[in-house]
């Protein structure tokens, strides 16, 4: 089976604190920890356990700048066979769509039978799967957490719906899926592992090579813009319990029996 | 505008959802005064149940009636709403499960704007909608703008919107199945299966006063033995948001959550947890939160009651020394 996954560069928002820059055009990207979206991640690992038991070849792909080549080698130290990097000035400023479209570029440039891509990433949109399936006219299924391959044509997918319930389908191939956290557990990738790939070409394309007119991408093509980035105002907020560790302790446990929270 | 406005409805036996009633308030924010269309795909006596239900909010009513509807398959919905749309409609869908199979395919294939997961609706101005959204797992806000003119679909997060109260009139129930069927059902190559229930846990978190919820910055899975302990002796039960099922440490039926169970304790401590809307989205009831967490920045310190700025690996262990202490 020759499967695609798409991977996104993105700041990992459990290892920092995001504050917005002095004019709210961005959010502050220095001394920011970037680390490949985590929901890729585990799209990644699904895409080499699926190779391992059918055969095939995953190839990793990202639209990002020259940085996002470090998430892709990383993917690669997980297992995945090859690496390609759209990188364009042009680029810049994409909408979900215009992402969708160049990776559905890419994906006419090449011969594949299953895409995944991660259920959401930093934005929380969760677009680009279902919008490339659509492109495409491949069937999709969003938040998949279960992948049962049947046959060369058909594959038995669950995807998960509220209250820890599963919803089961089966869809024809080629198809695309977003897959959603806990669908297995990503493997461990150690320095070593990079150092393997750290010699793997990994090509990069861009509008010229994909075809793709300049104007129907970037900012210039994107419907959907974001005009500012700002911290939100929600009200009050928590009172928040100040002083030392044992201070705050005592006055914790005090509210806590207030409040019924002691049995 | 009144003819372009469509909203999504969603339900289960013969009963509409919350969200239903809240994409009219969000309606209204884009264009004042004016009420959506409601769409509702389903089958037999559940879906006119639902149908009946929706004409006391909304003025009308589009249903669509057919057996391969009874369960939601996006598929076969998206194709049906690309015949039944006009070029310039704007379709508002709830962002949740559902939505999110459907909308971005939607837009694609109406060619239409897609804007996901809005928070709040600024306005409508000379065809530019503007809208708040989220980035980050709700660490910073965004406005977003969008020509609309030619079509949009707009997901909306549940619960964001307040709910609108019923109407003195009653709304009209047009049917129409025909105009969307045409003979045959597209997405043949998506075929819904069944619905696989979540397995019982050995505790039922839905049922607990006082919980003990824990998250990521537990850090490691040898460290939930102090959580345990101190929900022993607070007499509460542990509770967990996504992270820590996705690293298999506690049985799903213990996750908070859209995708996992809703509680509806008097106190709910949260510890180590970010505080995502999906995560928040699982606790009902308006409980005294207290929220500890290390980042400052974490959202979950809106929603909280009380917060401590604190490493809980180093707060839990004394917390329930006290405890233990007062209890005697």
């Amino acid at each position: 089976m020759e499967i695609l996954v798409c991977v996104k560069r993105v700041p990992d928002t459990a290892e920092n604190e995001i504050a917005v820059n002095r004019d709210g055009t961005d959010i502050e990207r220095n001394d920011l920890v970037y680390s490949v979206n985590e929901w890729d991640n585990y799209a990644v690992e699904e895409a080499i356990q699926i190779r391992d038991r059918v055969g095939g070849t995953v190839t990793v792909i990202s639209v990002g700048d020259e940085a996002s080549e470090e998430v892709l080698r990383r993917e690669m130290a997980m297992g995945a066979d090859k690496g390609i990097l759209l990188c364009d000035p042009v680029f810049e400023g994409s909408d979900g769509r215009g992402i969708a479209g160049i990776l559905k570029a890419a994906v006419e440039r090449g011969s594949y039978d299953l895409i995944l891509t991660g259920a959401q990433a930093d934005d929380g949109s969760g677009q680009i799967g279902g919008m490339l399936a659509a492109m495409l006219d491949w069937p999709y299924a969003s938040l998949v957490n279960t992948i049962e391959i049947l046959d060369g044509n058909r594959i038995k997918v669950g995807r998960e719906i509220a209250g820890g319930n599963q919803e089961m389908n089966e869809i024809d191939l080629p198809c695309v899926l977003s897959i959603q956290t806990g669908i297995n557990e990503p493997r461990y990738v150690g320095i070593r592992g990079i150092r393997k790939v750290a010699s793997m070409e990994i090509p990069v394309q861009g509008s010229a090579e994909l075809g793709i007119p300049p104007e129907s991408v970037g900012a210039a093509g994107a419907k959907v813009k974001r005009l500012d980035y700002f911290v939100p105002e929600m009200g009050q907020g928590a009172e928040m319990l100040e002083g030392s560790i044992d201070e705050i302790i005592e006055k914790l446990t005090e509210l806590l029996k207030s409040k019924g929270g002691l049995k | 505008m009144a003819d372009t406005l469509f909203a999504y409805i969603l339900h289960t036996d013969g009963k509409v959802d919350d969200t239903a009633f809240e994409l009219i308030s969000a309606a209204k924010k884009i264009v004042p005064g004016t009420l959506p269309t409601a769409v509702i795909f389903g089958s037999g006596g559940s879906l006119d149940t639902a149908c009946n239900q929706l004409s006391s909010q909304y003025p009308q009513v589009w249903k669509i009636d057919h057996p391969a509807l009874a369960y939601p398959n996006a598929e076969v919905i998206r194709g049906l709403l690309v015949r039944l749309l006009p070029e310039n409609g704007l379709m508002l869908i709830p962002h949740e499960h559902f939505g999110m199979d459907l909308a971005p395919g939607l837009s694609i294939k109406s060619d239409a704007a897609y804007i996901p997961d809005v928070v709040h609706i600024q306005g409508l101005q000379d065809g530019i909608l503007t809208v708040v959204r989220e980035e980050f797992n709700g660490q910073i806000s965004t406005h977003v703008a969008c020509d609309i003119s030619k079509g949009a679909v707009v997901t909306l997060r549940a619960g964001a919107f307040q709910p609108v109260e019923a109407r003195s009139e009653t709304g009209r129930i047009l049917d129409k199945t025909d105009t969307a069927i045409q003979g045959d059902l597209p997405g043949g190559n998506r075929r819904f299966l069944e619905l696989v229930e979540a397995p019982v846990g050995d505790v039922d978190i839905t049922k607990s006063d006082i919980l003990i919820s824990v998250g990521r910055g537990i850090e490691e899975e040898e460290n939930l033995e102090m959580v345990h302990a101190l929900a022993k002796a607070m007499g509460g039960d542990v509770s967990c948001s996504r992270p820590i099922v996705d690293a298999k440490w506690l049985e799903k039926s213990r996750q908070v959550g859209t995708s996992g169970q809703t509680v509806k304790p008097k106190v709910y401590l949260a510890l180590g947890i970010s505080g995502s809307f999906q995560h928040m989205g699982g606790v009902k009831g308006a409980p005294f939160v207290v929220a500890v967490n290390k980042n400052p920045k974490a959202p979950i310190f809106q929603s909280a009651d009380v917060g401590v700025v604190a490493d809980i690996l180093e707060l839990i262990p004394k917390l329930t020394e006290k405890v233990q202490e007062v209890k005697g």
